[in-house]
């Protein structure tokens, strides 16, 4: 499938294939990061979480209307808003979900399954009434356009160099704050046995309020960055959920370094080969490849070794 | 200061316990002594709340903890090493410890602690599940005693640990109680620690308590009666 590209041609495919893989990698991980606390804290699946980055997209088109009418010497900074809004009505949302349903439905993971289906069915048909079905997009600012130009056949555009960084730096908060932080340390001893936290003095109902509630905000993030690249639409959460549990499952749902690293091999993966390939079929050679990685590793790319 | 009066505790429809009636005062330390299967476990299990009770209460002081999830039992002065030790395995020890930190929101270790189980220092970037036994046991002790109780219920923290560390932590049992002068209840099947460490036994048969001694006039005799199969 190489043949007809010189090799110099074939570098710049790769570098800018790579690269759009990145951005790709971005709206997965932050979707994925989400998915894979809620999942490991609580034993939710979330099927709500596609509708969750929408409300984040739909955020930031509205932040984009209010900057342009109301303040448009500033439009440029219309985006750092956004995030900010975006994240805080994901989070309120997730929050408002878990206290309303999710805790009724703890230890009967298929009752959630179906639940958390409705309210993605209900969430799409609220952004139909209220956004209408057709698309919306944003303007991009200024400061967001163009590209950087690396050589005559590579160039990289600066809103998804902007998009990248985005995740970068939330997914190093996310990961500092399992890590380093108490509400982290009371997330990871609920996980691995909720009861003995429970006796140890941490207050589990608590924590999976905030999980919920931050994993819901983070994906309203990954939308935020999805308007960057794609328009909105009250189904556009649907295309992304299915890539984000494969990204979850394969890498290890108890990892969050799993998470990263299987965000960025399907993401490259399937951005390389969709230059080579039409769309479809480099998503079966992806799934493919896939199911035989899980076939051979059930538990995921990473996996925690030690005495139990 | 611990009093447990008339506690029933059942799986789906049979009862467990009958109506167990336990009392401990301050700096006491009372060993709860059966075979396997006799209600030990589910006893220390119900009083810090991992698994609900059918009737009675558990007061500890002029508080009432039996409505309590577990968590606000911890803050209400219970602290519970449970049995097979239950430390967060991939967790570091540090990190195990300060989780018992959580309920009172305290910040720091204290240095006492690391003065009981010196080896718990050493090992505090280690992860927990990469530990042997007894260290695991020290760590449980640990993640217990920060949370500041007035009372610490140990389910048989004898179980799978060597002989000779058994020694030593009836050794420390008796240190903690002394620094800290809290009350201790101890669930045990080897009668020669529980002599070490008892101020008093009692015996559970089927979920009852069929005999009370204390440990002045104990004759080994009686209770390793109750303890032989």
């Amino acid at each position: 499938m190489f043949d007809g590209y010189t090799a110099s041609e074939l570098v710049s495919i790769f570098v800018m294939q790579g690269f759009a893989g990145l951005i790709l990698f971005s709206v997965f991980l932050l979707m994925a990061l989400g998915l894979a606390i809620i999942f490991g804290q609580m034993g939710v699946i979330n099927m709500a979480h596609g509708e969750f980055m929408i409300l984040g997209a739909y955020m930031t088109y509205l932040t984009s209307h209010v900057f342009k009418g109301a303040f448009p010497g500033i439009y440029g900074a219309y985006f750092l808003v956004a995030i900010v809004v975006a994240a805080l009505a994901g989070a309120a949302l997730g929050w408002l979900l878990e206290w309303a349903l999710i805790r009724h439905l703890y230890h009967r993971p298929l009752d959630t399954l179906l639940a958390t289906w409705g309210v993605s069915m209900i969430l799409q048909q609220i952004y139909r009434s209220i956004f209408g079905a057709r698309e919306v997009g944003v303007e991009l600012p200024d400061w967001l356009m163009g590209a950087f130009h690396l050589s005559d056949t590579i160039e990289l555009p600066v809103n998804g160099v902007f998009v990248f960084a985005l995740t970068a730096a939330i997914s190093t908060i996310i990961l500092f704050m399992m890590f380093r932080s108490r509400w982290g340390l009371q997330v990871r001893a609920v996980v691995q046995n909720r009861p003995m936290a429970g006796a140890a003095g941490i207050n589990g109902t608590r924590v999976d309020r905030m999980t919920f509630a931050l994993g819901c905000g983070v994906a309203s993030i990954a939308g935020a960055a999805f308007t960057m690249i794609g328009s909105t639409g009250p189904t556009a959460g649907q295309l992304y959920i299915v890539d984000t549990f494969l990204v979850v499952v394969f890498g290890g749902a108890q990892s969050l370094f799993g998470t990263i690293a299987s965000a960025f091999s399907i993401s490259q993966s399937q951005s390389s080969l969709e230059f080579f390939m039409s769309g479809s079929m480099a998503k079966v050679f992806t799934l493919l490849t896939v199911v035989g990685i899980l076939l051979l590793r059930p538990q995921g790319l990473f996996v925690l070794k030690m005495r139990k | 200061m611990l009093e447990v009066s008339n506690l029933s505790v059942a799986y789906g429809e049979s009862e467990v316990l009958h109506g167990i009636d336990l009392s401990a005062a301050e700096g006491e330390i009372v060993a709860v002594m059966g075979r396997n299967g006799m209600g030990k476990s589910t006893l220390m299990k119900s009083l810090i709340g991992m698994i609900p009770h059918r009737a009675g209460s558990i007061r500890l002081g002029d508080a009432d903890l039996s409505q309590l999830p577990s968590h606000r039992r911890v803050e209400g002065g219970l602290a519970f090493v449970p049995q097979g030790r239950m430390i967060f395995p991939s967790l570091t020890v540090e990190e195990n410890i300060t989780t018992g930190l959580i309920a009172h929101g305290d910040r720091t270790i204290p240095d006492d602690i690391y003065g009981l189980f010196p080896v718990l220092h050493d090992m505090r970037k280690r992860r927990g599940g990469n530990l042997s036994g007894g260290q695991q046991q020290q760590l449980a002790i640990a993640r217990a005693l920060v949370s500041k109780p007035r009372v610490l219920l140990l389910d048989e923290p004898t179980e799978g640990i060597q002989p000779s560390i058994i020694k030593d932590m009836a050794k420390v049992l008796k240190e903690i109680r002394r620094m800290m002068n809290l009350t201790i209840v101890v669930s045990e099947q080897v009668l020669s620690f529980a002599m070490d460490v008892a101020d008093r036994f009692l015996v559970i048969e089927n979920g009852r308590f069929v005999d009370e001694v204390a440990a002045a006039d104990a004759d080994e005799g009686r209770i390793a009666a109750y303890l032989s199969v």
